[in-house]
């Protein structure tokens, strides 16, 4: 994990090597200016010298401003190695998430990655500063002052040795317990914040069952529990600044009482005193900020461990080498293919499919609820590959044709669609950066969309909010039809995409496509009936299995599924009129 | 549509505004500062008195070090003598003021864990079950986001200036004082020059939180725009796949990357420097004290009292001086963070919950000698409890489900009308079913029923009685309701089921689930009803997902049932099952039936066509067709005869 993240310093490695570098400067600094304080009281002092203070008060000056340079150097270096490296993480994160297949995505949950990119990376920016800036300081400071209290006096000096020890004892203590209880409830606390959210995004279920006082004794309950568990971890926490002023202040008052004897028994300077008296404090504050880093590195790892998940993943889709740029026509063909979203479920989600389709013919595909249509038609742009069989467009199998390629020339129109926040012309351009604004007209005139986008205030220029909030579903759905056909595809692929529309729009979009592309071969799932019995065939899905393929009318004589599905849908006493409803 | 919102990235949606200037910082400190108080008026004081004897007790051991060496040292090595007696009394003491001290920290530190973790806890609560009462509008025009990063965000910055800043501004402050106090009388002249030197420190850190602040600031917005922008490419990553959009993708999130990590620099940098330099300016007033000092103490003037060993606890002094102050200057940044989401989060606390003076309540009911009077368990039966006030006596009128629009105009704006003169009247037990396409405004008109907007204009009548004077939660109660968009909560299947009916029994459970034709699929899940549900039902599919939705109206049991294209995912095998299941359901029950499949409505009795937020067409399957108006149209895909 951490060989994975600190991979992505890149430029930052010059920059996280000075910032030690300066910060050790700064603690030298600092080290020197306790001993030449103590040298002025002693010496200058109480040694009645003027010209001494001077001279000294004059070097310590000069060592002061060599302080602030290595420390504002510091805080400058430390700044930008931190803030760089985060920014090299989120783009090492997201630059691989682009090439992330879609079951890749599945792995991870959309939130899951949003944290990853936001939180996660913020975490490790701080904890990167803090140890750039405080992990080298505080072990120099510790050793530093050691050494200069040795110097002073080895005996006295010895007494802080044995506080460091026992207090570095407590620390590991309380820590290692605190860290378990810390890494518990900030899990906790993740949870509690997804249970808002789904307060947030299902309010009106909430609303509408009048359930605020059942949401709000569960959230009770929660917050409760989650008080418990801060108030025990932190408990824990608190143990320390205590233990560490106890310790300073015997540190003291021992220095004092051995001091004062050996003062007295002249093997000790008043001014050695003061200045071992001021190390004492800096050893055990650096002890402190010791703790500090270790707590921050252990909450920071968990983080580390996510952004590191994210960017050793590997996609398990990659274009080969060479490989075919070009779809050559619209023909697919399924050969005996069989399909699991995970490799070691049992149960595959298709099963042995067989099948043709010629280019340019549409072909309707029916089912129930989990039957496979989608993962079926996932297949065809390689959205997902297959576990056994083949799967061919223009009679090449899809794995040898470069990806991208591929992708653009069957195009598919997702169950779940989305719109990006943009105006409508930007939306429409995913499908091909450089449309003309008539060819972008054209598209929303096949799909059905111009004749809502016009009456848009700003017509094709209105702003869509994010996930495209300000549109209708079925406004959404067209949108997104008009986007996929704008890439003059050689296949194209509607996943249940008019649910949202009305009959007649539906119809009127289908009928667009019979005249308009008729070259494209087009898959059509849909639920309703109408909107695939006027396909050249239609797929009967049950199960994983094909279970029917063939005409409208061949279907509805030879098939039960269908002839029962389009009974429910139009009743026993069918309409004259709903049987031809172009 | 307004109405179907989508889970939103907060932050990015502020993109381009900047970011909103504390209006009245004072005041919101305040504000929180009460907060705390009123929970916990015992802790803090208690914890204040901690403060101030663990400070004694520093200042104890600080007068302890001056005296060490002229009181003890110093007249021992004059005298020669070997008598440590005296030390060990002065030292016994010390340890007597520190062990105090101790104690006092410790205290001071556990009651704290208390009161921080107690404040925030009160504080979710509060926010949590006032967003609770918050009317649909306000989740309508507020970004999803937005509202979670109060509870993600900003509740958390609290933590961090409750727990730390607080109280080491509080000590800070104490210490400062304390340690003023005792310079002064040591020497006034050098406490002047300490706190010359104590402005030019004040000035510096002023200039470097100045300037890190407004980076912050920029850091902020910055990080709200590429948190918005990754939250929209993560939710639409199967898109950018499905249309080779990465190239582009990147090309902007880099830019919003490179800005985020330009101005944290810079923030991080200006606040980094704080340190530094006040640390050195504070060696540089040392200095100057020391040549000052120096030069009073050695001057043979006797007058001004200024011993050498008065010097060298000034110095002491000077020294643990400067650091209370870099403590302050260091907090202030964070305080001011803190007091940022304190705004966010009292601006949530002080939107106007949804009101409610509906006074008509639903009861059940159940009748005694022709009479119908109010019943202490669950009969079956409803009744509208109606108490007037001018006469004081309460009527009880039977619940049956007759519901009517009389003019209604409505907007989601004032200025915006998306609704226009409804006319409607369902009696009890008629299935009214709305047909239109999308944008009519048929999800407007179910959403008016149950109150989550109000009208504008016009009256909407349930039993005669205006839905205004009911109690919005037993106007709820009795609206049973599919959403168009389904929700399910973390929690298992029969948890998810029984949130329509709270107190139901598992066999009711399984019988609603058998009701709605989910209890095939939910029998075959791992662990059939106990299986645990995730983030919104992710692992099951949208129809699965629909069917536990009308599995929890089932439950519920209302009179009234508002339907909103609640099949449309389902497919139509399965739909035909449901509708036997809604069909029973529906039984005696006033439904209203949204759906895009006219085969779904065919059966209804009153069809209403909806054009552009007006009634074009109403009337029976059969009525309608004869017309050959919009309706036929809408049914065959055939244009009208007659324009």
């Amino acid at each position: 994990m951490v060989k994975t993240l600190l991979k992505e310093l890149k430029e930052y490695k010059l920059v996280s090597v000075l910032t030690p570098l300066c910060m050790f400067l700064e603690v030298a600094a600092e080290m020197i200016i306790p001993k030449l304080m103590g040298k002025i009281v002693d010496n200058g002092i109480y040694g009645e010298n003027m010209a001494y203070i001077f001279r000294v008060g004059l070097m310590m000056l000069v060592i002061a401003l060599f302080g602030l340079g290595a420390g504002l150097g510091g805080a400058y270096y430390g700044s930008k190695a931190s803030t760089g490296f985060a920014k090299n993480l989120r783009k090492a994160m997201f630059d691989n998430i682009q090439t992330f297949s879609f079951s890749n995505i599945d792995k991870f949950s959309t939130s899951g990655l949003v944290t990853r990119l936001t939180t996660d990376v913020t975490n490790i920016q701080n904890a990167y500063m803090m140890l750039l800036r405080m992990a080298m300081r505080a072990p120099a400071t510790v050793i530093a002052a050691m050494i200069m209290s040795f110097i002073i006096s080895p005996k006295l000096a010895s007494i802080y040795l044995i506080a460091v020890i026992i207090l570095g004892i407590i620390m590991v203590l309380v820590m290692r317990k605190a860290t378990v209880y810390f890494r518990e409830v900030f899990e906790k606390y993740d949870e509690l914040n997804e249970s808002v959210q789904e307060n947030v995004s299902a309010i009106r279920v909430v609303k509408a069952y009048v359930r605020e006082e059942h949401e709000n004794n569960k959230f009770r309950k929660a917050v409760g529990n989650i008080y418990n568990m801060f108030v025990r971890a932190e408990m824990n926490v608190i143990k320390m600044p205590p233990s560490l002023t106890a310790t300073v202040y015997i540190c003291i008052l021992a220095i004092s009482w051995f001091g004062a004897h050996m003062i007295v028994g002249g093997e000790l300077s008043t001014g050695d005193l003061m200045g071992l008296l001021t190390y004492c404090m800096s050893i055990l504050m650096s002890m402190m900020m010791l703790a500090m880093i270790f707590v921050m590195l252990t909450m920071a790892s968990a983080s580390g461990k996510r952004i590191a998940e994210v960017i050793e993943e590997k996609s398990d889709i990659t274009s080969k080498e060479g490989a075919i740029k070009e779809v050559p026509n619209g023909d697919i063909v399924f050969e005996n293919v069989s399909f699991a979203y995970s490799k070691d479920s049992e149960e595959p989600v298709l099963k042995n499919i067989d099948f043709e389709i010629h280019s340019g013919e549409t072909i309707g595909i029916i089912g129930g609820t989990g039957s496979a249509k989608s993962s079926l038609v996932n297949l065809i742009s390689r959205l997902y590959d297959v576990n056994t069989g083949k799967v061919k467009v223009g009679g090449i199998d899809v794995r040898e044709y470069d990806l991208e390629a591929l992708r653009d020339q069957v195009s598919v129109v997702l169950q779940k669609n989305v719109l990006f926040s943009g105006t409508i012309l930007e939306n429409l351009r995913w499908g091909d950066k450089n449309a003309t604004e008539e060819e972008c007209i054209r598209a929303c005139k096949m799909a059905c969309a111009d004749e809502f986008i016009e009456k848009m205030p700003d017509g094709y220029s209105t702003m869509i909010e994010q996930g495209g909030a300000n549109v209708s579903g079925g406004q959404r759905q067209r949108l997104c039809i008009a986007r996929a056909l704008l890439k003059k595809p050689k296949v194209l692929i509607l996943d249940d995409s008019t649910s949202a529309v009305d009959t007649a729009t539906d119809a009127k979009i289908r009928h667009a496509f019979a005249t308009e592309i008729p070259g494209t071969t087009k898959l059509i799932i849909a639920q309703r009936i109408a909107s695939v019995q006027d396909c050249d065939r239609i797929i009967v899905m049950d199960d994983g299995q094909i279970k029917g393929f063939g005409t409208h009318k061949e279907l509805l004589e030879s098939n039960d599924i269908y002839r029962e599905v389009y009974e429910s849908q139009t009743g026993a006493s069918a309409d004259a009129d709903f049987d031809k409803p172009m | 549509m307004a109405e179907v919102k989508e889970i939103k990235g907060g932050p990015g949606n502020r993109r381009g505004i900047p970011a909103p200037k504390i209006e009245n910082p004072g005041e919101l400190f305040w504000r929180l500062m009460r907060y705390v108080f009123t929970y916990y008026p015992y802790h803090i004081i208690i914890v204040i008195v901690c403060i101030l004897v663990t400070a004694y007790a520093g200042i104890q051991g600080t007068f302890f070090t001056k005296s060490l060496i002229d009181s003890y040292i110093q007249p021992m090595l004059d005298t020669g003598s070997k008598d440590f007696g005296p030390l060990l009394v002065a030292i016994s003491r010390v340890a007597g003021f520190y062990l105090l001290g101790v104690i006092a920290a410790y205290v001071q530190a556990r009651l704290m864990v208390y009161v921080n973790q107690g404040t925030l806890m009160r504080l979710r609560e509060e926010v949590f079950t006032h967003m609770e009462s918050l009317p649909i509008k306000y989740f309508d025009t507020h970004a999803h986001g937005d509202i979670m990063s109060v509870y993600t965000n900003d509740i958390d910055t609290l933590r961090q200036m409750i727990s730390q800043s607080l109280p080491q501004l509080f000590s800070s402050f104490v210490s400062i004082a304390t340690i003023l106090v005792s310079m002064a009388i040591l020497s006034w002249q050098l406490t002047i020059v300490t706190l010359l030197m104590v402005v030019v420190m004040l000035f510096c850190s002023g200039m470097a939180t100045k300037a890190s602040g407004k980076n912050f600031v920029e850091q902020q917005r910055n990080l709200g725009a590429l948190n918005g922008y990754i939250e929209e490419m993560m939710t639409g990553q199967k898109v950018v796949k499905v249309f080779n959009h990465e190239t582009e993708t990147i090309e902007r999130f880099d830019e919003l990357n490179e800005a985020l990590c330009n101005s944290a620099f810079k923030a991080n940098a200006f606040s980094g420097s704080l340190g530094p330099i006040n640390a050195q300016l504070g060696n540089t007033s040392y200095v100057i004290c020391a040549m000052i000092g120096g030069a009073i103490a050695l001057s043979d003037s006797v007058a001004v009292g200024f011993t050498v060993g008065a010097l060298a606890s000034f110095l002491a002094f000077n020294k643990n001086f400067s650091m209370p102050i870099n403590q302050v200057s260091m907090q202030f940044n964070s305080i001011i963070m803190a007091l940022a989401g304190a705004d966010r989060i009292f601006k949530l606390l002080d939107e106007e919950p949804e009101t409610d003076d509906g006074y008509v309540l639903l009861v059940d009911a159940q009748e005694q000698n022709g009479e119908i009077v109010e019943a202490d368990h669950h009969t079956g039966h409803w009744a509208w409890k109606h108490y007037h006030k001018a006469t004081d006596t309460t009527t009880y009128q039977p619940m049956e489900g007759d519901v009517t629009f009389n003019g209604v105009d409505f907007g989601y704006r004032d200025d915006k009308m998306v609704l226009h003169d409804i006319v409607l009247h369902a009696t009890p037990g008629q299935k009214i079913a709305f047909v239109g396409s999308t944008g009519a405004g048929k999800t407007t008109i179910t959403n008016l029923i149950n109150r989550f907007y109000d009208i504008q204009d016009g009256k909407i009548r349930y039993d005669n009685i205006n839905i205004n004077k009911i109690r919005k939660s037993d106007l709820r109660r009795s609206l049973g309701i599919v959403l168009q968009d389904t929700h399910l909560f973390t929690g298992t299947v029969a948890d998810n089921i029984r949130y329509g009916k709270l107190d139901a029994t598992d066999d009711e459970v399984v019988a609603a689930a058998k009701l709605a034709n989910a209890h095939s699929f939910i029998k075959r899940l791992p662990e059939g009803y106990n299986t645990m549900l995730t983030g919104d039902g992710a692992n099951l599919s949208q129809g699965q997902r629909q069917l536990l939705a009308i599995a929890r109206a089932a439950i519920a049991d209302p009179p009234v049932l508002i339907l909103d294209e609640a099949t449309s995912s389902i497919d139509t095998r399965t739909e035909k099952i449901v509708q036997d299941g809604m069909d029973r359901l529906m039984k005696g029950r006033t439904t209203f039936v949204i759906a895009h499949r006219l085969s779904t409505v065919r059966n209804s009795d009153c069809i209403i066509v909806l054009e552009q937020g007006r009634i074009v067409e109403q009337g029976t399957h059969e009525e309608l067709l004869a017309k050959k108006q919009r309706y036929y149209q809408l049914y065959t895909g055939m244009k009208p005869e007659t324009a």
